[in-house]
């Protein structure tokens, strides 16, 4: 059997490059497929760990995480949308209206 | 783990959900060209929020059962159910005459507002990682559609896209924090993990990381330094009913599912947590100072304060005992009052399709619109701290905690910083009463009157709350438990 320590590796390697995907990344779109894949990465995580405790927790998790990232999709996708009808263009250094 | 299902512990949320889904299915009843019937909407809002009041206030006398031990329904989690349903209700007032002018779809509006304070609601209540994502997410979801309620202006949808994208990375280190706490106790619910914890063999290499993660989550939703960044350009570009709703909402949402982890699950780790808390605070609360002191915009001026009020609270959970986590709800009580007045009088101030009101709008107004002018006198003196007002309340009882619970010279900090608070919040009362009005100033008020209703009642409670301060912090003693039933 493959060790837990190794899924939680992987599920952390995953992480931090979705996460350097979301600094480093300009289109709106991509950032939000790194989020997706951090989300993702969590979920490995969280079976992983959930065999090694053996109980039902975090497969429960999953499935909350998996529906939330659809619903976070439907509303995502809808407001870049948006933004895109009055910018014509999905590059978050042209967004920049208001400013701190 | 018991696996009783008592809904009751949840009823105030069913019914929020519930009205949410009538408010939408009346909207549809109307036609564009006969909206009279869509006038009646907020009211009916405003009826579903009372209508949970009302039971949350008859749960007050049976606390603490639980919903297969995901939920309790004790004194706290009542407690920021009516800090929830007062800033819902307050924000229903300040948006009668608004949304109208922006969106037609006022239908949709109201229902995500109540789901949202349904979300709002739960993150008080869950007793478990799982269900404090979801709340989560629900409140989330529906704050970064009504950010972008105004799809005519360029400003809400880029709020709304910001507010997004940062909000679902930060959602994801959330998520993993949990994750890795759930590695490290093998259960995803608050007592179970505190008695895993406290056997002392659990893994560390999983448990500091999660903490960490889980404060970045936190820290995010209720705007901290370093992870604020957001809040100004989200508040600023929002729609000011929206801004006033989830600047009260959203902070104290979280700062209960904040308080509850952090005291319930994990007490034992309080020594790592407090410091890294305490940095927090300190820098949350003068970079909010310092930035607000050089805003010529009314809500970015108030957004920065938000930040700094956000870093006072968090003064008073350092120590993580059940008296701080008291007060620290009692402030988030009064903030709401307080908070959303002062964004009533922004909408005041505001030009017709502007979304915005500069600080000269306000300039002289003390002549010409004096009740205007002294409920916003009432709210800057209260945000300020000067007693004998809310706000003075709130800020003694988070402070005092933080001095009984060994952390004085952090109290020291936030007091000198309400020092520099009270600057930028007079500097308005004064160009209130003692500018002459100039050209910009406000020069023609329409008679909005259920905004003029909001802004009563939130003045009057600023005031009530602070001359009978006894009475109200009542409601928020002794509110943490484990989970019954």
């Amino acid at each position: 059997m493959i060790p837990t320590s190794y899924y939680l590796l992987l599920g952390a390697i995953i992480f931090i490059i979705g996460a350097l995907g979301v600094l480093t990344r300009r289109s709106a779109l991509i950032i939000f497929m790194c989020v997706e894949m951090m989300l993702n990465s969590v979920n490995l995580t969280l079976i992983a760990l959930s065999r090694q405790w053996g109980n039902l927790n975090g497969q429960i998790f999953v499935f909350m995480i998996m529906a939330v990232a659809a619903a976070e999709v439907a509303v995502g996708l809808a407001i870049v949308i948006s933004h895109n009808r009055h910018t014509n263009t999905t590059n978050i250094d042209e967004i920049n209206l208001l400013k701190w | 783990m018991s696996a009783n299902l008592n809904v009751s512990v949840i009823l105030p949320e069913l019914i929020l959900v519930g009205f949410a889904m009538l408010v939408m299915i009346l909207d549809m009843v109307g036609t564009d060209e006969r909206p009279t019937g869509r006038t009646l909407l907020p009211w009916l809002a405003l009826v579903g929020v009372a209508v949970a009041g009302l039971v949350c206030i008859q749960q007050y006398s049976q606390p603490a059962a639980s919903f297969q031990g995901g939920a309790v329904s004790d004194h706290f989690a009542l407690g920021l159910r009516l800090i929830i349903l007062v800033a819902t209700g307050l924000g229903i007032l300040l948006s009668a005459s608004y949304i109208p002018r922006i969106n037609k779809q006022v239908g949709e509006y109201y229902a995500l507002l109540l789901l949202c304070a349904a979300g709002m609601t739960m993150m008080g209540a869950a007793t478990d990682l799982m269900v404090v994502f979801v709340a989560l997410e629900i409140l989330s979801l529906a704050l970064y559609i009504l950010c972008g309620l105004n799809r005519e202006s360029p400003r809400s949808s880029e709020a709304s896209m910001k507010y997004f994208l940062l909000g679902a990375f930060s959602s994801a280190f959330f998520v993993y924090g949990a994750a890795l706490i759930y590695g490290a106790a093998g259960s995803t619910q608050y007592d179970e993990i505190a008695k895993a914890l406290a056997g002392g063999n659990s893994n560390l290499a999983l448990l500091y990381p999660g903490i960490a993660l889980l404060l970045v989550g936190f820290g995010f939703k209720v705007s901290l330094v370093p992870f604020h960044m957001w809040t100004p350009d989200v508040y600023q570009g929002a729609p000011t009913p929206v801004t006033a709703f989830m600047s009260v909402g959203t902070k104290a949402a979280a700062f209960a599912a904040f308080i509850r982890v952090l005291v319930i699950a994990l007490p034992a780790q309080q020594p790592s947590w407090g410091w890294a808390l305490a940095i927090m605070a300190i820098l949350t609360m003068t970079l909010g100072n310092l930035a607000a002191l050089r805003q010529s915009s009314l809500k970015r001026m108030l957004a920065y304060s938000s930040i700094a009020h956000a870093g006072y609270v968090l003064v008073g959970i350092v120590a993580g005992t059940s008296e701080g986590a008291d007060a620290a709800l009692f402030y988030l009580f009064t903030y709401a009052f307080m908070n959303i007045g002062a964004f009533a009088v922004v909408i005041m101030l505001e030009k017709a399709n502007e979304g915005d009101a500069l600080q000269n709008r306000a300039a002289g107004i003390g002549q010409r619109w004096p009740w205007l002018a002294l409920a916003m006198a009432i709210f800057m003196f209260s945000l300020s701290g000067v007693p004998p007002l809310a706000g003075f309340f709130g800020k003694l009882f988070v402070f005092k905690a933080a001095v009984d619970g060994g952390w004085a010279w952090l109290a020291v900090i936030g007091m000198l910083n309400s020092a520099i608070g009270a600057y930028y919040y007079l500097r308005v009362t004064v160009s209130m009463y003692f500018e002459k009005p100039g050209a910009e100033t406000l020069s023609q008020r329409s008679t909005w009157s259920a905004l003029s209703i909001g802004l009563a009642v939130a003045a009057i409670f600023t005031v009530l709350i602070g001359i009978l301060p006894g009475m109200w912090t009542a409601l928020f003693t002794g509110g943490l438990t484990g989970l019954g039933g």
